[in-house]
């Protein structure tokens, strides 16, 4: 039994240490390709805020698209909720409220990543030093990581958290997939030109699977095989099938706990089944792109079912 | 003339207490130490050991310094200064009780009736109410300060919600881990079984009712508030949940909490939320820090609320003239521990007294705390005095005066090496079904030269304080 308020607490806690991460991800990936010569920089900016799923408040703010303008709204920017600044003070002002539901070491690492990417982040970032910043931020996120899994009793607190990280993994791959759901559209040939290459290397790259990818496919990079990775590989970590098991899974224990199941049970149970009974072609021939807005449609309503199951609505 | 020094007598003598404390010291290398209180304060930054300041946007979240060098209380003083606290919280719970009942001590003209006709720590929904075990102050943190070898004085009773119990808990903790060979040289009485102490005290009142083991939670306004982190502290130490207003409501006659598995009830309440924001529906009306409908929960013997509403009667300023007179008409004797001589501003030639000898006194709000709204006579300009005779004219009965303290000192690290600074004393107690005093409690220490203020929103730090097992 936990306060509602506390599997809050815990699951948006977690929900922002994850975006945090994702969002020095995507940055990285966009500085990648705003490098290379044959890409368009502004368009790529314009889509990395797409992922991020904050473009209109950019467009409020800002006429143009650049790494600094970009970088600067993604990484510092406490107007934009989503910024990392924004999500690492969220995450910790939830640390603080469930502190009795931490560890000393897991609170600790929160409190600390805090208190390092307050200074790190205090003034705006030369692009020169980005790359350096991004690794700052992936290495306090995998802290975080490291002490939450190394010291947290696996019960219904652990459960809250790691729902909170794979609904809003899900969603932020989903997002990554359906911004660039065109340049994987096998229509116009199967062999990808240069740009194409760089797209597609961009997709992996901001989900940390550019590497991982050559281990479990072909050297050369296939949409079909790209999309594959992301949305049914089941080892893959950030796939949608890898982050809808782990759902289904902590979602479980949590029955098995309580003694009861929701309607959030159900609905997660659904969707992974629909990702595990499912090929690559399938979801091509269905329209890749109304898949994925339908997965993020139905991972929001899922987190609000779950919310509404655990009394923290 | 120079004030009393806790270690060092007249010369260069040690006093006994503290002579194996100085030899140690004596022994180690200044780099070192410092490099240890360095340690010290990572540490406190680290676990998030910090208070807010009201009133200072920049500084949101401060530690309060920590000053590694102990304050030393022999096992003699110390039962001295625990049997004058024992009487005193009894006297406390025996007054409370009575003038929330017979009110004996005013038909016997010891107190006069005005203190409580217009004092809203009075809660007039407290008369002819008695809370599980007749216990009103549960939690009580009592300021004494020294003055000289045998002289102590109670400042204040806080009979409310005292706060600081966790600093006492963490000052300990970082000394054992920076300085664990000291504690094998020295004996010094523990005090990490406050926690449980704290519980089990809470659980022997829970209302007559509840059976099995009592649901304990403790009440805070919220990560906002300066004691958050204390909150958070007490809370999980005692195993228990820490809840806020929005987790509770008023279902079939009992608090519950909003859980995971639906609504739970909650049988002692352990709050850290003033009485005005306690309930809504019978205090202030815009409080969002409390429970609508507890009052009545509480007044038909449904739960506990610790300490009980209406406590802060008895630590009150304009009260606390008369504590000699209360212990005594309660507990049949002296009082063991002495008040500080209190001069009480709502009479006129009292008025008169403290107008012309401002410069000599130490002036507070009746209802303050915390520091703020106090004039240090003896520390403030011409102007500062000119100003508060000001506001006292304006509304004398809102103050009370009293002499400057010489507050006794204590060697604190400065970059300079050891320097004396002045220190209070807050020892924690628990009543219930027994009185539990946890040995020392919280020492604070002004850390500016010559500074008589010790709280910690106004530059006062901590120190740990121990209590020789001798």
């Amino acid at each position: 039994m936990l306060l509602g308020r506390t599997a809050n607490g815990l699951y948006w806690m977690f929900r922002y240490i994850e975006r945090a991460e994702n969002m020095a991800r995507l940055i990285d990936a966009g500085l990648r390709m705003a490098l290379t010569k044959t890409s368009d920089a502004p368009e790529e900016w314009s889509s990395v805020l797409m992922s991020a799923g904050v473009k209109i408040g950019y467009d409020n703010k800002y006429k143009e698209y650049n790494a600094s303008l970009v970088s600067d709204f993604l990484l510092r920017d406490l107007n934009n909720p989503s910024s990392v600044m924004s999500c690492v003070e969220t995450a910790r002002s939830n640390a603080r409220m469930v502190r009795t539901a931490l560890t000393r070491e897991a609170w600790e690492s929160v409190n600390e990543t805090w208190m390092v990417l307050k200074s790190t982040l205090a003034s705006p970032i030369p692009e020169t030093d980005l790359p350096r910043v991004l690794d700052q931020i992936k290495r306090e996120t995998a802290i975080i990581r490291g002490a939450f899994h190394g010291t947290m009793l696996r019960n219904e607190i652990f459960n809250f958290a790691r729902i909170g990280t794979f609904i809003e993994r899900a969603d932020n791959t989903a997002r990554i997939l359906d911004v660039k759901y065109y340049v994987l559209l096998p229509s116009i040939s199967y062999v990808g030109t240069t740009l194409d290459n760089f797209q597609w290397e961009s997709i992996l790259r901001s989900v940390s699977a550019h590497r991982s990818y050559r281990w479990v496919y072909d050297i050369e990079y296939s949409p079909v095989n790209i999309a594959d990775y992301l949305i049914l590989n089941s080892r893959m970590p950030r796939s949608l099938n890898f982050c809808y098991s782990n759902i289904v899974d902590n979602l479980k224990h949590l029955a098995v706990d309580y003694g009861a199941r929701h309607e959030c049970h159900d609905m997660a149970e659904n969707i992974m089944t629909r990702l595990e009974n499912n090929n690559i072609r399938t979801i091509f021939d269905n329209g890749l792109h109304e898949f994925l807005s339908d997965l993020i449609y139905q991972t929001t309503g899922l987190s609000r079912k779950i919310a509404k199951a655990y009394n923290f609505d | 003339m120079k004030p009393f020094d806790e270690m060092i007598k007249t010369g260069d003598e040690v006093r006994q207490p503290y002579d194996q404390l100085k030899s140690w010291l004596d022994t180690q290398n200044p780099g070192r130490l410092a490099q240890k209180a360095l340690d010290a304060e990572n540490v406190f930054r680290k676990t998030g050991i910090t208070f807010a300041v009201y009133g200072d946007e920049e500084a949101a979240e401060r530690l309060i310094p920590f000053d590694i060098i102990p304050r030393i209380i022999t096992g003699n003083e110390w039962r001295r200064l625990s049997q004058g606290i024992e009487q005193r919280v009894m006297a406390l719970n025996a007054f409370l009780d009575d003038i929330y009942h017979r009110q004996e001590i005013i038909r016997a003209g010891r107190i006069p009736r005005e203190l409580f006709t217009h004092n809203d720590a009075y809660l007039p929904e407290m008369v002819g109410f008695r809370p599980p075990g007749n216990v009103y102050t549960h939690i009580i943190g009592v300021d004494i300060v020294r003055t000289a070898e045998n002289q102590f004085y109670v400042l204040e009773d806080n009979a409310r919600t005292p706060s600081g119990v966790s600093y006492m808990l963490e000052n300990r903790e970082t000394m054992m881990q920076l300085f664990p060979e000291l504690f094998q040289q020295i004996k010094v009485r523990p005090v990490e079984t406050y926690p449980k102490m704290l519980r089990q005290s809470l659980a022997a009142v829970a209302p007559p009712g509840c059976n099995g083991t009592p649901t304990i939670a403790v009440l805070t306004p919220g990560i906002y508030n300066s004691a958050y982190f204390e909150h958070a502290f007490l809370a999980d130490q005692m195993g228990v949940e820490l809840v806020e207003g929005g987790d509770l409501k008023v279902e079939n006659g009992k608090v519950v909490m909003r859980t995971t598995e639906g609504n739970r009830a909650i049988d002692v309440l352990y709050r850290r939320v003033d009485d005005s924001y306690l309930d809504p529906l019978t205090f202030r009306r815009d409080s969002a820090l409390g429970v609508a409908g507890i009052m009545d929960v509480y007044r038909s013997g449904n739960i506990t609320i610790a300490n009980a509403p209406g406590t802060g009667i008895a630590d009150d300023k304009a009260l606390y003239s008369y504590m000699p007179e209360i212990v005594e008409f309660y507990t049949g004797r002296k009082a063991i521990l002495e008040n500080v001589p209190t001069h009480r501003c709502s009479e006129p030639d009292t008025l008169k007294y403290v107008l012309e000898h401002l410069s000599e006194l130490v002036v507070k709000e009746v209802h303050g705390s915390g520091g703020y709204g106090m004039l240090v006579g003896p520390a403030a300009s011409k102007k500062e005095c000119e100003a508060f005779a000001l506001k006292l004219k304006a509304n004398p009965k809102n103050y009370i005066a009293q002499p400057t303290l010489a507050l006794s000192t204590t060697p604190i690290m400065t970059e300079k090496g050891l320097a004396p600074r002045h220190v209070d004393l807050r020892p924690f107690v628990l009543v219930s079904d027994r009185i539990r005093i946890t040995p020392g409690g919280l020492t604070r220490v002004a850390l500016k030269e010559g500074s008589l203020v010790v709280n910690s929103s106004q530059g006062g730090g901590t120190k740990d304080t121990w209590v020789l097992d001798d």
